[in-house]
């Protein structure tokens, strides 16, 4: 039987922004490449009170990492809400259903469903990988868990079913440009509740993506966040226009970031200078998200660098985050 | 057809070495192709073993014949009488031919002179790639006549994902030999109008007639021979 939850799908506080109509705004934890609990509490003191709900990662890049089910509840422990990530790549149908069963017994309420990055890219690529399901059929399995009060395989949920707020992903800089709000309508279909986008560093296609998106009528159907994120250094740019598959930098971007620490001898303070210019992009980014027609949220990733994400959303004019009852 | 290639040459020295009289077995279907264990693959390898055991000090007895087929008794039968007289048959068959020379003749010990690397075909010449993984059931009509689960690196039934770019898949490098499976599929069906075929959601795959289902089988009454 499916829990009271006052109208809700879920009862999370995104689920609750959201709905309310407000700007949402979520961050990024990602969990340390060890057993130590207190780089969650540390990175959660951070984040408390500044995000509406945190990424907790699940082998990002296909690095080994604590699992993103015990950060999540280490997070909310610390009064921070998850959402936790989970990839196609590491676990069968049993094993993400039995995550889930177990995700939603520790109070955890949103979950983000993803293919996840092939393993070639992290440090095991001699690992078999798993895709029983891609992520279209994942948030269909999760929507069928708390809609449909069924496992995948068909069989009745006696008992508490867990109720997911359920997230998902989209590229709109992945290729082919033209085929990705059809794929977004998709997960839809498939029943996204919300969606967070890739790291956008190039508003006028981001924009022609989300006239697509409205155009479709998508926003009305789903809560679209817009990825944002603080660049540390100049080098960090070039890597991200120049190696990362399915990601565009603008070259304005690059070339701020290469200007940010002219003339400073100082080593020092020419990082510092850096990064104050990344979380001025960041800033602006967030800005004109605000401004673009269909965008319900942003979704902040400051990689390894959380306590990024308070200065930029009191400059972005977003804190103290609304309380919604 | 079934695409192998060759071992390394210290790997098969490695694997004969503790065999006096080694015969070494080609086979004349798909590896024979491909050019990884056909008879003129056979007679460069066992020469070269042969020379390679002469420089070592321990002249082996490296013999070689090719058979039609390694995956059918019947062609195995022709190798049966000599077979015996060998303590090592090297198979430049696939895996398949290994394993039929092994079951077929039960007390041959046998080693693998390929490694067994997909069902492809090839693309030019000298160039082989994968175009089936041999699911057990085959949906190629829904997607352009390519198939997602041997050529995306993560078999997605609804992609193409995040990773796709340019045309290639995330997991190319610099090289970018890889395309994106899911690329293609999508301008393929778009091209022709069938955009309806992309927005329906194909479901979670049922692996069971795939390896995951444990080891296949088919059984064909209609062509069994009547029992007596």
């Amino acid at each position: 039987m499916a829990e009271a939850t006052n109208g809700y799908k879920s009862g999370s506080t995104l689920e609750k922004i959201l709905r309310a109509g407000k700007f949402a705004a979520t961050a990024e934890l990602g969990p340390p490449k060890n057993a130590d609990a207190e780089v969650i509490r540390k990175k959660a003191a951070q984040l408390k009170g500044i995000a509406d709900g945190v990424n907790i990662t699940d082998n990002q890049t296909a690095i080994v990492r604590m699992s993103s089910i015990a950060a999540a509840t280490l997070s909310v422990q610390n009064g921070v809400e998850p959402i936790m990530q989970m990839t196609c790549r590491d676990r069968n149908r049993l094993a993400m259903q039995a995550d889930m069963l177990g995700a939603y017994a520790l109070g955890i309420r949103n979950l983000l469903c993803l293919s996840g990055d092939h393993q070639q890219f992290g440090n095991h690529p001699m690992a078999k990988n798993v895709y029983d399901m891609d992520s279209m059929t994942l948030i269909r399995m999760v929507k069928d868990l708390r809609d449909g009060n069924k496992f995948q395989g068909g069989e009745e949920i006696k008992g508490t079913n867990p109720r997911f707020f359920i997230g998902g992903a989209e590229n709109p800089f992945a290729d082919p440009f033209e085929f990705r709000p059809y794929r977004l309508a998709k997960k839809v279909q498939a029943g996204v509740d919300f969606i967070q986008t890739q790291l956008i560093y190039n508003v006028p296609k981001f924009r022609e993506f989300m006239k697509r998106v409205v155009d479709l009528g998508l926003h009305e159907k789903v809560y679209i966040l817009a990825g944002v994120g603080p660049i540390k250094t100049a080098g960090a740019a070039k890597y991200m226009r120049d190696q990362v598959p399915g990601m565009e930098v603008l070259d304005e971007y690059v070339q701020r970031m290469e200007g940010a620490g002219k003339g400073i001898e100082d080593k020092k303070e020419k990082a510092a200078a850096a990064r104050e210019e990344g979380i001025k992009i960041c800033v602006e980014l967030i800005q004109q998200m605000r401004e673009t027609p269909g965008v319900a949220g942003v979704h902040i990733m400051a990689i390894e660098w959380e306590e990024a994400v308070k200065p930029i959303l009191e400059r972005a004019g977003l804190l103290p985050r609304p309380v919604v009852e | 057809m079934i695409v192998a290639e060759q071992k390394p040459f210290e790997e098969i020295k490695t694997k004969i070495a503790n065999a006096n009289k080694v015969l070494v077995v080609g086979c004349g279907t798909c590896v024979t192709v491909c050019f990884a264990g056909g008879e003129k693959e056979v007679g460069i390898l066992a020469s070269s073993l042969r020379m390679a055991s002469k420089v070592d000090g321990k002249e082996k007895q490296i013999d070689e014949v090719t058979v039609q087929r390694q995956c059918e008794w019947e062609y195995l039968d022709t190798i049966k009488d000599k077979i015996g007289e060998y303590d090592l048959v090297l198979s430049l068959g696939c895996g398949i031919g290994v394993q039929a020379i092994a079951e077929h003749f039960p007390d041959a010990r046998v080693a693998p002179g390929l490694n067994t690397a997909f069902l492809g075909l090839p693309l030019e010449q000298g160039v082989w790639a994968e175009r089936c993984a041999a699911c057990g059931n085959c949906i190629l009509d829904l997607t352009g006549g390519i198939c997602p689960i041997a050529r995306c690196s993560k078999s997605l039934l609804n992609g193409p994902c995040g990773g796709s770019d340019e045309g290639k898949c995330e997991i190319s490098g610099k090289d970018r030999t890889v395309d994106c499976a899911w690329d293609l599929i999508v301008k393929k069906l778009m091209a022709r109008g069938e955009l309806d075929k992309l927005l329906e959601i194909q479901p979670a795959k049922n692996w069971q007639t795939s390896r995951d289902g444990g080891p296949r089988r088919i059984s064909r009454e209609d062509l069994m021979l009547a029992k007596e």
